[in-house]
Order: structure tokens, then C-alpha cells, then sequence
């Protein structure tokens, strides 16, 4: 193998083959940054030590997670649940001055840790926290950092990390390798990756790390934090159940029929982006691409033709029942079920029958 | 008060189609745009500089046709604009081009200190929301991200105080100058060119810099050299599920289908059914 800048000339190009800097090669194993709010795991947390795990398992090397929290956040029981849900270690960083997340502070504790312990991988989600935490760090390690992925996997020639993400609004995939630098960083979108199994009977270690940052000398101070006044909004990631629309629905009156329906499973309700766009329901309610990515054991998508943008968002859905007209719509290429039909006619016949089922189901229980 | 807009040419994405067969972006005829993230952040950039006076210079890095993109910037009511373009920076990954932005920010320092620099949320092509943290870094600024809004800024004292999005709330943040912002989408709306503008833009001439006029001497920092990531594929996704198993009864009636299809997942899929039976009561 030859050096960075003068790769073999029959190789594709862009296809990278690099002899690791012997520096770099200290780097070893696994890691998961657990990013908490408010005394809360934020979910992702989790789905990234599940993929952590089988990362660090392909590499024969550690998996840990890393926790920074103020003294009297639960940040003891964060280490707990990263051993349950896989992490053989924890490092935890533990100061006054990191009760709220704060760029720079938490920047320097996670630059720090790596700068230390020497991490070949590090993951983060790609949460309003973690975008923010993972570009400051990459900036200061000088390192890669590839954003958004949707699959991760490990290079058998390499042992480098292949990170694959979508490109271009998600017409397109690109597989990303960084070269020579470690760690190898990426966020990771949340409910792309599944759950891993919790196993309470897991133990790890704690390697506690000191922060060496007095509140004076942090530049931005945080005067308030303002939870969002309406908690029910929706939770469309974490659904279990989802009804969708898109543009066959015809027009704004239409989609009551998947409210409808909604209402009788205890569903959340979810949309195509030119839905949003027209207004007939609410932002946040948006799959895909630019909206939300969501992962529940059933998706009924009514009306909607199944463009890759929306595709991206809701294909790891357990089942996926697809309602269309057009016998050729791109939706029937990976829906579980299939009905041709009209939805509008479809919908309240579904609607019924379902409340009909569950009667008897009641019943029998 | 001098603030810096970084802005990105993009092709809009809403437009773009692939090739069936070859897999490769089909960009012929598809209109570029200025990111429409950029838009949030240079139309915040100019209700300061209405309120406190001063200057909005708006800088892009990319090939001479994002010239275009500036001019808009400078309609809308910028002052300025720099176009830092130069073959030495093709294939830059995030990380060499928050260090050519960076670079040229500093450059634009010498003339009038900079107290803000403002950046799109993430770009509709790349998506990765990664330069902006990474100019801040670089330039040693504040970096405040994901802003909804600016409460107060306080030229005097040197202090903003923001609120930023967070997940489940918002934080409300004070820091000082200098600091790199993210607007959060639609948490204001573009204004409207005036004539005068559009006369001022179609007349300006933008800015074009290269490396060496960014300040840039480093080449290794710069461009696929400078780039730690690299991308070793590009494909289309496969349908890698089989086809939906179509769901059809000769009688056609909707109350038929739907009897037919709830029967399969109940018999098929019994612990879905249990839980939305459990979900349902």
C-alpha cells in the first residue's frame, strides 16, 4: 500500500486505500456520545450503542459510551443504562459547569476524552445537540466528520468505517471513508437504527475524566431554558403506529379520513412534504427526507406514490400498507401490502373494519 | 457594526432527477438558488444592520456561476459580496471549506473588524449543517446554532442575547461578540427587493478572490488534500424489499379489501395485531 497523495493509479478513483499514519494507529475502539436533556436519554443515544456494538464487534474492539453532566444530574445511572443497552465502558466527565449544554464547554470535555483515550470511531445523533457538538469537535480534532448517516459498516480491506448518508435530498446514496485522520466521526439521524435489547444484567466501567473549565472563563452563559408548551405535539419518530398522506388525498378536506382512521388506532398522523407544503397539516408532521425519519410497526400511507424523499424517511417500517390508484406507483416496489384503489373509498371502509375487529378483540381478551 | 453572511449556490433539489440508467445527477435545466437556510440568516443579518446601522458583506466559496447567487444577496440589501473561488479548492469536504471561509473571513477583518457572522442552518444538497460550527471554531467565535430568535443585541457592552431551539424547549442564551449564528428556518421571511437594489446588484461587481487573495498559504488545508473524508461511492438506492403483495378481491368493494387485508395482518402478523389492540384500548 502506498502513501495518501499518491494512491495506486488503478484503483477507481475516489476510492480511498491508505496506510493509517502510525500515530493514528493507537486509536482503538467504539464510541457512543449519550446525549441527555432535562434528566432525559435522548432515544438515539440507545440506537447508536446497538450499532456501536456490532461496529466494535466486526473490529475486535471496545464499545463505550461517553456521559458529561453536572454533579446531581443522574449521570451514574446514564453510565448504568449504556452498559445495559451494550457499552463495555463508560467515560464520564463530571462539573458544575456542564448542567446545561453548552457548546463550548461540552466541546472541550468531549476533545479532551478523545485526545486521551483515543477513540478510532465516534458517533453522535444528528439532534439539534449533537450536529452542534460533533462540528465543533471534528473542527478541533481536524478530523472527518460525515453527517446524517443512514448505514454504517466496516471496510474489510481497512478496518476503516464506511458511513453511508443520503445526498442530493435523497435521490442519491454516497458511501463516505475518512482517509487519514482519527477518530472517524459521523452523526446518525434518529430512528434509523433499531433498538437495541436492553440487558439489565450488564455491568461496565466508569473511567472518570476531570473538565478543567471554571464557569468564568465560559463566554456563553445560559439565562433560561423554556420547555415547549405543547407537550403533546407530535411524536411521529417514536410512533408505533402511522397513518400518512400525500397528494392523492386530492385536497385538505380529504385528509380527515386519515384522522380518521388515526383516531380509531391510537395512530399519530404523517404527511408527504408537498402535503405540508399546501398546508394541510402541520410541519413536524412531515416524513422523509427533510422531515422526519420514523421507524413504526405499521405505516399506512394513503394516496402517497413513494418518491425516494419520502421513501428514505419511513422505509424501516415493520409493515408498510400502501394505498394507490396508480398500479404503478413506486410505493408497491417495497410496501408489505398492497391495495389499488381509491383511498377515499378505501379509507372509511378501513376505518370501519378495523373498528369493527377491535370490538371483538376487546371482547375476547 | 460588521456582519459577514456566509451563503452556498445550490441546485434546487426539489428539481434535481437521476438518470435511470446511469445513476448520475441529471442537473441540465435545473435552476441554482441561493440555499434557502442562507436566506433565514441573511435576512436576520439585515434587520440588525436596519436597527444598528453598519454593514452586511455576504461572502460564498464555489465555482465563478455562484456570482449569480451573490448578486441576489446584494438585491435583497448587502453590501458587498465575495466570491472566494479557485481550483485548488475542488473536492473540499466541510472541514477545507470552513477553513477557506474562515480564511477569507480573516482577510475581510483587516479591512472593518467583524462582529457577527451569520450561516445558513445546513445547505439543501449537502445537508450536513457542519461548516457553520466549523468557521466558528476556527475563527474562535461563539457559536450559537439552530437560533429562533434575537432578543437583544447590545453593541456597547458586546452581548447578544439569543434563544436557541434545543430538543423539547428552548434555550435563551447570552454571549459576546464576536459569535457565528444559524438561523432556524422560518423564523422570519425574506424581504422583497427593492428596485434600487436590483439596479445596485445588476451594476456590482463581486468580489473574486482566490487563494491567495483569502489569505490562504496552506494548500494542504484547502480543497480534496485538505479534506479528511472522501466519498468512495455514489448509487442510486436499490429496492432491496420485494414487492408488495397486492391485496385484491373480485368484487372490488372496499368493504371487501379491507376485510381481506385486516384478516392477513392478523393471521400474519399477530404481535403487530396484539399491540395495536393494546394501542387502540
Amino acid at each position: 500500500m502506498s502513501e495518501t497523495n499518491a494512491a495506486p493509479a488503478k484503483k477507481p478513483a475516489g476510492r480511498g486505500n491508505f496506510e493509517l499514519d502510525e500515530r493514528l494507529k493507537a486509536y482503538k475502539g467504539v464510541w457512543v456520545f449519550i446525549e441527555h436533556e432535562r434528566g432525559e436519554v435522548h432515544p438515539v443515544s440507545w440506537e447508536l450503542l446497538g450499532e456501536g456494538r456490532k461496529l466494535a464487534d466486526k473490529l475486535g474492539v471496545e464499545l463505550s459510551g461517553v456521559v458529561m453532566g453536572a454533579p446531581g444530574l443522574p449521570t451514574r445511572r446514564f453510565c448504568e443504562e449504556s452498559f445495559f443497552h451494550g457499552a463495555d465502558n463508560c467515560y464520564l466527565i463530571e462539573d458544575t459547569v456542564l448542567s446545561n449544554y453548552r457548546n463550548e464547554s461540552f466541546t472541550k470535555g468531549l476533545t479532551d476524552l478523545v485526545n486521551a483515550y483515543q477513540p478510532e470511531i465516534l458517533l453522535l445523533g444528528a439532534t439539534t445537540q449533537g450536529r452542534d457538538l460533533a462540528g465543533s469537535v471534528a473542527t478541533t480534532l481536524q478530523t472527518g466528520l460525515t453527517a446524517d448517516c443512514t448505514e454504517l459498516n466496516i471496510d474489510p480491506d481497512n478496518r476503516g468505517l464506511a458511513a453511508t448518508r443520503p445526498t442530493f435530498g435523497g435521490s442519491l446514496l454516497c458511501t463516505i471513508i475518512t482517509k487519514n485522520y482519527r477518530p472517524q466521526m459521523a452523526t446518525i439521524r434518529p430512528r434509523v437504527m433499531s433498538m437495541p435489547d436492553r440487558n439489565a444484567t450488564r455491568t461496565g466501567r466508569i473511567i472518570e475524566h476531570p473538565l478543567g473549565l471554571i464557569e468564568t472563563s465560559i463566554i456563553t452563559k445560559v439565562l433560561a431554558y423554556i420547555p415547549d408548551e405543547n407537550q403533546d405535539k407530535p411524536q411521529l419518530p417514536f410512533a408505533d403506529i402511522i397513518i400518512a398522506g400525500g397528494r392523492g388525498m386530492k385536497k385538505p378536506e380529504n385528509f380527515q379520513l386519515i384522522w380518521d382512521l388515526a383516531q380509531v388506532l391510537g395512530a399519530e398522523v404523517g404527511a408527504t412534504r408537498p402535503v405540508v407544503q399546501a398546508g394541510w397539516v402541520d410541519a413536524e408532521r412531515q416524513v422523509g427526507q427533510s422531515g422526519k425519519t420514523v421507524r413504526p410497526k405499521l405505516y399506512i400511507a394513503a394516496g402517497i406514490s413513494g418518491a425516494i424523499q419520502h421513501r428514505v424517511g419511513m422505509e424501516g417500517s415493520d409493515v408498510i400498507i400502501a394505498i394507490n390508484n396508480d398500479p404503478n406507483a413506486a410505493i408497491f416496489e417495497f410496501a408489505t401490502y398492497g391495495i389499488v384503489g381509491n383511498a377515499m373509498t378505501i379509507l372509511p371502509a378501513l376505518t370501519e373494519t378495523f373498528k369493527q375487529q377491535l370490538a371483538v378483540a376487546r371482547v375476547a381478551s | 457594526m460588521h456582519i459577514v453572511v456566509c451563503i452556498k449556490q445550490v441546485p434546487d433539489s426539489a428539481q434535481i432527477r437521476v438518470h435511470p440508467v446511469t445513476n448520475t445527477i441529471m442537473r441540465q435545466g435545473v435552476p441554482a438558488i441561493v440555499n434557502p437556510y442562507d436566506l433565514f440568516s441573511l435576512e436576520e443579518a439585515l434587520r440588525l444592520k436596519d436597527k444598528h446601522g453598519g454593514r452586511v458583506t455576504v461572502i460564498s466559496m464555489g465555482p465563478p456561476q455562484a456570482e449569480g447567487a451573490l448578486k441576489k444577496c446584494i438585491a435583497f440589501g448587502a453590501d458587498a459580496a465575495i466570491l472566494v473561488t479557485d481550483r485548488a479548492f475542488a473536492g473540499a469536504d466541510t472541514l477545507a471549506t470552513s477553513f477557506a471561509l474562515a480564511s477569507a473571513i480573516q482577510q475581510i477583518e483587516k479591512d472593518m473588524k467583524v462582529d457577527m457572522v451569520f450561516a445558513g442552518k445546513q445547505t439543501i444538497d449537502g445537508d450536513t449543517a457542519q461548516v457553520g460550527p466549523g468557521i466558528a471554531k476556527r475563527l474562535n467565535m461563539q457559536l450559537l446554532t439552530y437560533v429562533s430568535q434575537i432578543d437583544t443585541l447590545d453593541m456597547s457592552k458586546g452581548e447578544i442575547q439569543v434563544q436557541r431551539r434545543a430538543e423539547g424547549g428552548v434555550q435563551v442564551l447570552q454571549t459576546k461578540l464576536p459569535c457565528l449564528i444559524t438561523m432556524l428556518e422560518g423564523t422570519n421571511e425574506m424581504r422583497f427587493a427593492t428596485m434600487e437594489n436590483m439596479f445596485r446588484a445588476a451594476r456590482y461587481p463581486v468580489n473574486f478572490w482566490n487563494k491567495d487573495t483569502a489569505g490562504i498559504e496552506d494548500v494542504s488545508k484547502i480543497g480534496l488534500k485538505g479534506s479528511p473524508t472522501l466519498v468512495s461511492k455514489v448509487f442510486a438506492p436499490q429496492p432491496n424489499t420485494k414487492p408488495a403483495e397486492i391485496i385484491d378481491t373480485e368484487s372490488h368493494e372496499p368493504r371487501d379489501i379491507s376485510l381481506t387485508l385486516i384478516n392477513k395482518l392478523f393471521t400474519q402478523h399477530p404481535k403487530l395485531c396484539d399491540s395495536i389492540v393494546k394501542q387502540a384500548a
